[in-house]
């Protein structure tokens, strides 16, 4: 059991590539950690450098009180379970989980204990004497699961773990792996590019894109008061929806003007919108804060929009729409909601869920900034 | 009309006969034309070692009056021992008699050492070009390959005049050390272990293995069929080496079963029954090394190190 401090680490490859620039990450012990981000925003290098795979090219790694930037890997008291498993196909399944146990010189009863308590575990019991080749996708991610508790390291580096799995164990294997962490409460930093992993495992997790650390906070914060434009659309699906237009005022308080002419009054502000007026800025939306009803309380906040497909998924329907400036967005309706394609309509914007953001792709999120 | 030609013929009557009879499954007879070809092939392959074994065993006086064996009748006779009794005979020389048996013992003693010296430096030298990087690597390989492109006899002379220099003359080490470190031992390794995956490596670098021992553990293992078919390449190339002992040893009791053998059918002798004795003795050590490495040779063992 360890905390894992990550300050200011860099990367840059021997291409001059610069994958990592200046992580600073604080994992606290038993803490489950999920870092995500699109594919090369520089997740694994980051995971790689904490296991020692990597040199570190600035920055410094703690790891429990030691900090290890010159400790190679097997003294760093981790253990990585790798996205293809990487399990040594030469030996049994009883041989790969015990292979690091042996290494570290442990009595053969020792050995033999925990290998058996660990197979017991993960339910791998009768696949001990299998070479990996005879295990199915799913047995072999037990196993390579199982190559990493056995040694009961400082902390557990999963890279991808779940991506090779078909989609229906996917879902399993992640609850499985939630109820294992919950059991061993060791330190875990798990890479994925999947936000649904993210959302369901990660106690915090930690969003990175091209290099840098947008966000770190728990799931549902991250989810509700997104820091940037980036993190706000990359967590949910369908994403959330941006919107063009201006920051304004109408009738004294706060307004966003979008570019179709439509107007949606915001909620009453801590002034963190005033150096903001008169600005091209972009409103964010999730879908399931569209509706076709006003809200209660607040001001008619509607869109005119076409509606161009609409797919009904059963517990919801997903509306995909046109407003009158062509900007596109889809709303996130009720089963049950009539609503017809083609026809001409009006969404309301729930305003206490929507946020503004600076223009970009990493566009500063100025709702929740102020407060 | 020789006896090859009706036995061919009989084989085509065969043929006709079996696809008239069955037109229903003319399957039939392309299998047995797949059998005949294939006992062809193997009768063509196998006909020089029977020849062979046939004359080590006839006496020398009868060597070339029959092409295999003599009629059954003259078997008393004309089938002996007499060819290895003269092998094995003790053979003066300079430094006291020498037997057959030291030659053995010599050959299979080179042939080990060769093979296991190569062995360890090419399976480490290939190990680190494909999985190490280092400065220059690219230097390096491309002057490894530009050394392959020049034939060993090219060599010869320098080679020689550096080894009378350091005083290596009549030594094994004379044998030994100028292959030591094979190119294309080392190019054989790197190929089979550039495939294996990094994840495996690093892996057991996590795992707690040091960099030799990811070596040993990891990476001998995984490239143990190709270990096995260089294994007896290296040693049939050492046991087969004419030219080197030939040009560097002097000793008859330090000679190889090649140069020995050579000695009887040389200027001043003709005794090709004994030279053929010797030769079928000689088959059996890497024949033997076949049978015992022919498990090594199945592949795909390093499938299911990853998904598959
Ligand atoms: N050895 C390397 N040399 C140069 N660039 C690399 C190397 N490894 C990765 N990269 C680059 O670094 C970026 C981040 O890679 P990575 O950490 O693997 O991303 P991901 O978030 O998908 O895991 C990618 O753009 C990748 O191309
Ligand atoms: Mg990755």
């Amino acid at each position: 059991m360890a905390k894992v401090f990550l300050k200011d680490v860099q990367k840059v490859y021997d291409n001059g590539f610069a994958a990592v620039k200046g992580a600073n990450l604080d994992i606290a012990d038993k803490e489950f950690m999920v870092i995500v981000g699109p594919s090369g925003c520089g997740k694994t290098t980051t995971l790689r450098m904490i296991a020692g795979l990597e040199e570190i090219s600035a920055g410094t790694i703690t790891i429990g009180d030691r900090v290890v930037n010159d400790v190679p890997p097997k003294d760093r008291d981790i253990a990585m379970v790798f996205q293809n498993y990487a399990l040594y196909p030469h030996m049994t399944v009883f041989q790969n989980l015990a292979f690091s146990l042996k290494l570290r010189k442990f009595p053969k009863a020792e050995i033999k204990k925990r290998v058996s308590e660990v197979a017991e575990m993960l339910d791998i019991n009768s696949q001990l004497d299998k070479k990996p080749k005879a295990l199915s996708g799913g047995q072999r991610q037990r196993v390579a699961l199982g190559r990493a508790i056995v040694r009961n390291p400082a902390a557990f580096l999963f890279d991808e773990p779940l991506s090779n799995l078909d989609a229906k164990l996917r879902v399993t294997t992640r609850a499985e792996l939630k109820a294992l962490h919950r059991r061993l409460s060791t330190t875990s930093i798990y890479v994925t590019h999947d936000q649904a992993e993210a959302m369901t495992l990660g106690d915090r997790i930690c969003v990175m894109y091209n290099g840098e650390i947008q966000q770190v906070a728990p799931p549902m914060e991250v989810y509700d008061k997104p820091v940037n434009r980036f993190v706000a659309g990359f967590l949910g699906t369908p994403p959330m929806n941006f919107l063009k237009g201006k920051l304004s005022t109408k009738d004294g308080s706060p307004a966003f003007i979008l570019n179709d002419g439509d107007v949606i009054t915001l909620k009453n502000s801590n002034g963190q919108y005033k150096n903001y007026l008169e600005k091209e800025m972009i409103i964010g939306v999730r879908p399931e804060h569209l509706t076709v009803e006003p809200l209660a309380g607040q001001a008619h906040n509607g869109i005119k929009a076409k509606v161009n497909v609409v797919e009904p998924l059963g517990d919801r329907k997903d509306v995909y729409l046109t407003s009158t400036a062509n900007q596109k967005f889809i709303a996130n309706l009720d089963p049950h909601t009539k609503i017809d394609v083609d026809h001409q309509v009006t969404m309301y914007i729930d305003v206490n869920k929507s946020h503004i953001f600076e223009p970009g792709e990493t566009g500063k999120n100025i709702t929740i900034s102020a407060n | 009309m020789n006896s090859i030609h009706t036995f061919l013929l009989v084989l085509a009557v065969l043929f006709a006969v079996l696809y008239a009879f069955q037109p229903k499954r003319p399957k039939i007879a392309f299998i047995y034309l797949r059998y005949i070809v294939l006992i062809l092939i193997a009768a063509l392959v196998l006909a020089p070692f029977f020849w062979l074994i046939c004359a080590a065993f006839k006496d020398p006086d009868v060597l070339m009056k029959y092409t295999f064996l003599p009629p059954l009748t003259e078997w008393a006779k004309e089938i002996n021992l007499s060819n290895f009794k003269e092998l094995f005979k003790n053979q003066p020389s300079m430094e006291g008699d020498v037997y057959f048996w030291q030659y053995i013992i010599n050959s299979l003693f080179l042939a080990s050492i060769t093979t296991i010296v190569q062995m360890f430096f090419s399976s480490m030298g290939g190990y680190a070009l494909a999985k190490y990087d280092f400065r220059g690597k690219k230097m390096v390989m491309l002057f490894m390959l530009a050394s392959m492109m020049i034939p060993g006899v090219v060599l010869l002379a320098p080679v020689y005049k550096l080894i009378v220099n350091i005083g290596l003359m009549d030594t094994y080490w004379a044998l030994v050390l100028p292959g030591a470190c094979s190119v294309f031992g080392m190019f054989l390794f790197r190929q089979a272990i550039v495939g294996i995956p990094n994840d495996l490596i690093e892996a057991g670098r996590i795992d707690g293995c040091s960099e030799f021992s990811i070596f040993m553990n990891l990476i001998m293992p995984l490239v143990r069929p190709m270990t096995g078919a260089f294994c007896l390449v290296t040693f049939l190339g050492s046991w087969n080496n004419f030219l080197g002992p030939q040009v560097y040893i002097n000793a008859q009791s330090k000679l190889t079963l090649p140069v020995v053998l050579n000695q009887y059918v040389g200027v001043y002798a003709n005794q090709y029954g004994v030279f053929l004795a010797g030769t079928l003795l000689a088959i059996i050590p890497p024949a033997i090394l076949f049978f015992c490495l022919q498990k090594e040779f199945i592949s795909g063992l390093s499938s299911g190190a990853v998904k598959g």
